[in-house]
């Protein structure tokens, strides 16, 4: 039974926010690593249309409860997604035709681009806090829970229970038919092979005859709309707050890099990697372990590798460390 | 009239010229080689025809028709197809998807073409599934050749199709490129492997400085004393 408990509170609380968190994380990499494949830079402003696309995620949901519309159980927010992907992807095609248009064809090298994306960032960043501010925000309606600690208690008669989130649910599913439909279209219809061919062998695809514009404007739009999924989910889960998502660009380069810069799957795994490490070394281990151990040896101490202040240095050691001995990921991509 | 021809045809890279008043012309069912020491501007002449280089003076015609301001995308659709030295693969992508991505420009169905190169390299079929960049070096060049013919073009450039390949494969390559002559493609190719390339090719340049020093049949300049002398040793 003691044995059931342990798992039951790892369960709790690392495996299923690792699992949600990571799936989030995973949605925003695949973004990194497809406009640096195709459009051979480090966007850092990908933060920041995250945020731009769940604000306007949050105006819409707002704006259908105020004139009554919503979804009964289920978050609202999923009504205005695709309001605010729509809007996300003019923004991102504004931003490409107005900024990074004019450096790429100048051939800019891909450190001026990463810079120019810096700058972006902050404009991005900007317009969001005249827009929205730059406080906290839930904007999370519809039920909260599909299972209640004590409900899941009662059920089965342990100590610990097991929590689980409408919105991590929601999160997982989403982010499984998202990933689906993306793998489906880079591997299996022509506009996704050209767009592959272009990250591989950019001279190649032009010679035959593959548009550059047609490539990089479809990169931009299914950056938007990943972006956007991925930080409404993040903000359906947690808060809203602009910081956040300025913040969370550290594990979502992390993860892309894991996964191979470049290399879609290997981000899409690298999202997971990131966030079980994160969670499974912030985590405090003694009660788990006073469930396993007999008395005598029970911890004293909390047994946390880390305290979660330091979680980002978790996914920097991360990154530091796969750059230092597997520069190409683990699932190989380009070496950046 | 050749069917594709570039004359007089002088331009650099924005410096010095690099080809001066050089002529090269290639007819359909023809192989055509460009011969000459490094630094001679076989590639520029090559790149020159593909209109990846502004020329100051001359003119290029396909079909007589004058092709001399298009970009290679455009000239892509007229019909030429160009296969690079190297990086001419998509290493990422399988040898199916590489040959499907030759004939990206094509709306039709070309399952036709697929089997008709599937026919030509029969290796390509057996190795439809596997990585391009997973496979030998003479696979790879396969898949190249395979790519740009995906396209059905008219005319066909090579850039040294049999850089870096042992004499065996050279020589079955070589076979596969006569083997694309007969299906009606004119074949423009820059070779090192001077004496192969000129044995199966029908007529030949042989370039210096930029210039046109030597024009023949294939027979003609094997047989010619002083370009053995210069360019076949002896």
């Amino acid at each position: 039974m003691d044995f059931v408990n342990a798992i039951v509170l790892l369960s709790n609380f690392v495996i299923v926010p690792a699992l949600s968190y990571g799936s989030q994380l995973a949605l925003g990499a695949i973004g990194v690593t497809l406009i640096y494949g195709i459009l051979r830079f480090a966007n850092f402003a990908y933060g920041d249309l995250m945020a731009f696309g769940t604000m306007f995620a949050i105006l819409f949901t707002w704006f259908f409860q105020s004139i009554g519309i919503s979804l009964g159980v289920l978050p609202t927010a999923l009504l205005a997604i695709p309001f605010a992907i729509i809007i996300a992807i003019l923004f991102s095609l504004l931003i490409d035709k107005f900024v990074f248009s004019y450096y790429r064809i100048k051939k800019s090298p891909p450190v001026t681009l990463a810079m120019v994306s810096i700058g972006v960032m902050f404009v991005i960043n900007s317009i969001i806090r005249i827009i929205i501010g730059p406080f906290d925000r839930r904007f999370f309606d519809g039920e909260r829970f599909i299972i209640r600690a004590n409900e899941f208690k009662e059920m089965t008669g342990l100590n610990e229970g097991l929590a689980i989130k409408s919105t991590q649910v929601l999160t997982l599913f989403v982010t499984i038919v998202v990933a689906s439909i993306l793998f489906w279209f880079l591997n299996k219809t022509r506009t996704g092979k050209s767009m592959r061919a272009y990250s591989d062998n950019e001279d190649l695809a032009l010679l035959s005859g593959i548009s550059p514009e047609r490539v990089v404007m479809i990169t931009w739009i299914i950056a938007a709309i990943l972006a956007t999924i991925a930080g409404t989910l993040y903000g359906l889960d947690k808060s809203f707050k602009p910081f956040t998502y300025f913040n969370n660009l550290l594990p979502i380069f992390a993860a892309a890099i894991v996964g191979g810069i470049g290399n879609p799957l290997g981000a899409f795994l690298g999202g997971y990697v990131i966030a079980f490490s994160e969670i499974f070394i912030t985590y405090a281990y003694k009660k788990f372990f006073a469930y396993l151990l007999p008395e005598s040896l029970e911890p004293n101490s909390l047994i946390q590798l880390l305290s979660t202040d330091y979680k980002f240095a978790v996914s920097f050691s991360i990154l530091v460390i796969v750059l230092l001995f597997r520069p190409s990921g683990i699932f190989k991509g380009r070496v950046l | 009239m050749n069917y594709f021809s570039g004359e007089k045809m002088t331009g650099g890279y924005g410096g010095p010229d690099i080809i001066n008043s050089c002529t090269i012309s290639v007819d359909k069912g023809e192989i055509v080689t460009i011969l000459g020491p490094n630094g001679a501007g076989k590639s520029t002449a090559m790149k020159a025809l593909l209109g990846m280089l502004n020329l100051r003076e001359g003119k290029i015609t396909i079909n007589e028709k004058d092709i001399s301001n298009l970009s290679p995308q455009d000239r892509v659709k007229e019909g030429i197809s160009f296969v690079p030295q190297t990086r001419n693969v998509f290493t990422g992508m399988t040898v199916q998807e590489n040959l499907e991505m030759g004939a990206y420009l094509r709306d039709e169905n070309f399952q036709d073409t697929l089997n008709e190169i599937y026919g030509l390299f029969p290796v390509l079929k057996e190795k439809r599934n596997q990585l391009a960049g997973q496979l030998s070096g003479g696979q790879r060049q396969q898949v190249a050749l395979g790519r740009a013919l995906m396209i059905k073009p008219s005319v066909l450039m090579l850039d040294e199709p049999t850089a870096g390949v042992s004499p065996i494969v050279m020589d079955e390559l070589f076979n596969h490129i006569i083997k694309v002559r007969e299906t009606g493609v004119a074949i423009l190719m820059v070779e090192q492997n001077a004496r192969q390339a000129l044995s199966i090719a029908d007529r030949g340049y042989v370039l210096v400085t930029g210039e046109n020093k030597f024009s023949g049949s294939g027979k003609e300049l094997l047989n010619d004393p002083e370009v053995r002398r210069s360019f076949l040793g002896g």
